[in-house]
């Protein structure tokens, strides 16, 4: 069944839309991640404009991360304060973010800039969740004690001033780290169509040293705020989210993820992040082949509008 | 007065011995929500008031159908720094959305080169006319990428001989407009020619709007932006709800 999408113009199969949502779903339920860094490459890849592909990708993420965020404030799994400060630098990030996207994509290079930023931050989270992963099954097979994680104490995060009293995470620390991870997240959520979890998450239990329980409540609850703040910015400035597009993958995406969350707890910890590190590791080498390889067409035509 | 007419036509006769009479299937292409492309039927006659003259070569048809004008950048990507990027660009300040030219015989023997450079029949001689003022020297490279590119995406199309043409009077051909179409007027062409020279042509327009949901959407998100991104937010969410809700009520 074609579809035609009013804002992307061009005529998709319905069934592959609500396909790609589903897998995608299926991949983020089983690996508890947004999925967005998938779907938006995706989307390029079955010739959605990448404007349209990244602003719709936001406008989805915030539909799929609402009724985490909510689950999360009920179990009282959110720092709240840390959650508002993760969202003022959010907010200030993705106002940049979508100038630099709308600046460079007047350039003609926005194409560019979205790949470098994806093999950019797959290739490096990858690498490290893979090397990490592959470190654990093996402690686990020598069965020897785990190693306590050591908190980073009293480092650079600790010497800077304004400082703030963040209860639920039971720290005390500047409030400019913090809004500093929003801050490049935000950028990230505007330019690349993700949520920013992803960096997210490693960024506040290494960098910041908050408790696990904690982090993924509070980044859903920052991302909920930056993704709906870009959507609208990409909106009201390019006009380029499209509604029927978003419905289509939500809904896959929405059953997707609650299958996937069944396969995920059936599934030992360890071996799932080695599967999701090659994963990440996958795509991110897939966008890299297409910088470094001669293309087959060196030509591309851009409209004054897409 | 009636003879005073006939006698006016018929001293501008030797002129238009020939003229073409024409029509489409459909001159209003509705995109709806299940619009996956359309054809358009395009068939007519050629009109005598006296006997098809001789020695002047065979008769050819032409049609051709060419989109709203467009300002579109080509760019060409460079290796710099080991990875492909985009680099020199030309634009092309007004290059048709979608353009089909289809032919009744090969193009070689129908028209003449002078014939094609006046009336832009060809899909060179389309572009080439109408953004020939920001050309660099460079220009014929990037105009043949842009066609190249085009071609691909199936928004240019060239079909030799895809006109049926029958005894010299009746024609007939289909034009495929695609699924990506843009709105706008479709300018149609038909050529009558004699001999590698245009004798008569017929003009008419075919015009392609979004209508029903595509349309409000459309409308919506660029007279009321702010507007439509709230509620492309509060659709989103409450789809997300919905669809989970509905997958917990089945597994259960």
């Amino acid at each position: 069944m074609q579809i035609y999408l009013p804002i992307a113009e061009v005529s998709v199969n319905a069934f592959l839309l609500l396909g790609l949502g589903g897998l995608v779903g299926v991949l983020s339920g089983m690996f508890g991640v947004g999925g967005g860094f998938l779907m938006t490459p995706l989307l390029f890849m079955i010739g959605i404009p990448p404007a349209v592909a990244v602003a719709t990708e936001a406008n989805q993420i915030v539909a799929s991360s609402v009724s985490g965020a909510l689950a999360h404030l009920r179990r009282r799994t959110v720092d709240v304060r840390m959650g508002l400060v993760l969202l003022a630098g959010g907010l200030v990030g993705a106002a940049l973010g979508v100038q630099v996207f709308n600046l460079l994509k007047s350039m003609g290079q926005v194409d560019l800039l979205v790949r470098l930023c994806y093999v950019l931050f797959l290739g490096v989270v990858g690498g490290l969740m893979f090397a990490e992963s592959l470190r654990a099954i093996r402690r686990a097979r020598r069965e020897g004690p785990a190693p306590r994680l050591v908190r980073r104490e009293r480092g650079w995060v600790h010497a800077l001033p304004l400082k703030v009293k963040f209860r639920t995470s039971g720290l005390y620390i500047s409030a400019i780290p913090p809004f500093l991870v929003g801050l490049a997240v935000g950028v990230l959520a505007a330019i690349m169509g993700v949520g920013g979890g992803f960096i997210m998450v490693p960024a506040m239990i290494y960098l910041l040293g908050m408790p696990t329980k904690v982090v993924v409540g509070t980044s859903l609850f920052q991302i909920v705020f930056v993704t709906a703040f870009a959507t609208m910015l990409h909106a009201t400035t390019n006009q380029t989210v499209d509604m029927m597009l978003a419905v289509l993958l939500l809904v896959g995406g929405v059953v997707g993820a609650q299958v996937g969350a069944r396969i995920g707890t059936r599934m030992p910890a360890e071996q799932l992040r080695v599967l999701l590190a090659a994963l990440v590791l996958a795509v991110c080498g897939k966008l890299a082949l297409d910088l470094l390889l001669e293309p087959a067409e060196l030509f591309s035509v851009g409209t004054a509008d897409a | 007065m009636i003879r005073l007419a006939l006698a006016l036509l018929l001293l501008a006769g030797p002129a238009r011995a020939e003229e073409v009479v024409a029509a489409l299937s459909q001159d209003r292409v509705s995109i709806s929500t299940s619009f996956d492309g359309s054809e358009i039927l395009v068939f007519g006659a050629v009109k005598r008031v006296a006997p098809a003259p001789e020695g002047e070569g065979p008769l050819g048809v032409i049609v051709t159908v060419a989109g709203p004008d467009e300002t579109v950048t080509v760019r060409r990507k460079e290796r710099r720094l080991g990875i492909w990027v985009n680099a020199e660009a030309v634009e092309v300040s007004r290059a048709p959305s979608f353009y089909a030219v289809a032919t009744s015989a090969p193009m070689e023997g129908l028209l003449t080169r002078t014939e094609d450079q006046r009336w832009r029949i060809t899909t060179p001689r389309a572009l080439r006319a109408v953004g020939a003022a920001t050309m660099s020297e460079r220009a014929p490279e990037f105009l043949q990428a842009l066609i190249r590119v085009r071609r691909a995406e199936g928004r240019y199309v060239t079909a030799p001989s895809a006109v049926i043409l029958r005894d010299e009077t009746l024609f007939s051909t289909t034009i495929a407009l695609p699924s990506d179409l843009t709105e706008g007027s479709y300018d149609t062409r038909i050529f009558l020619l004699r001999g590698g020279r245009v004798v008569d042509v017929h003009e008419t327009s075919i015009f392609v709007r979004k209508v029903g949901l595509e349309r409000w959407i459309y409308r919506l998100a660029h007279d009321r932006p702010f507007l439509y991104g709230l509620l492309s937010l509060a659709i989103a969410i409450a789809a997300g709800w919905g669809a989970s809700a509905a997958f917990r009520l089945v597994v259960r």
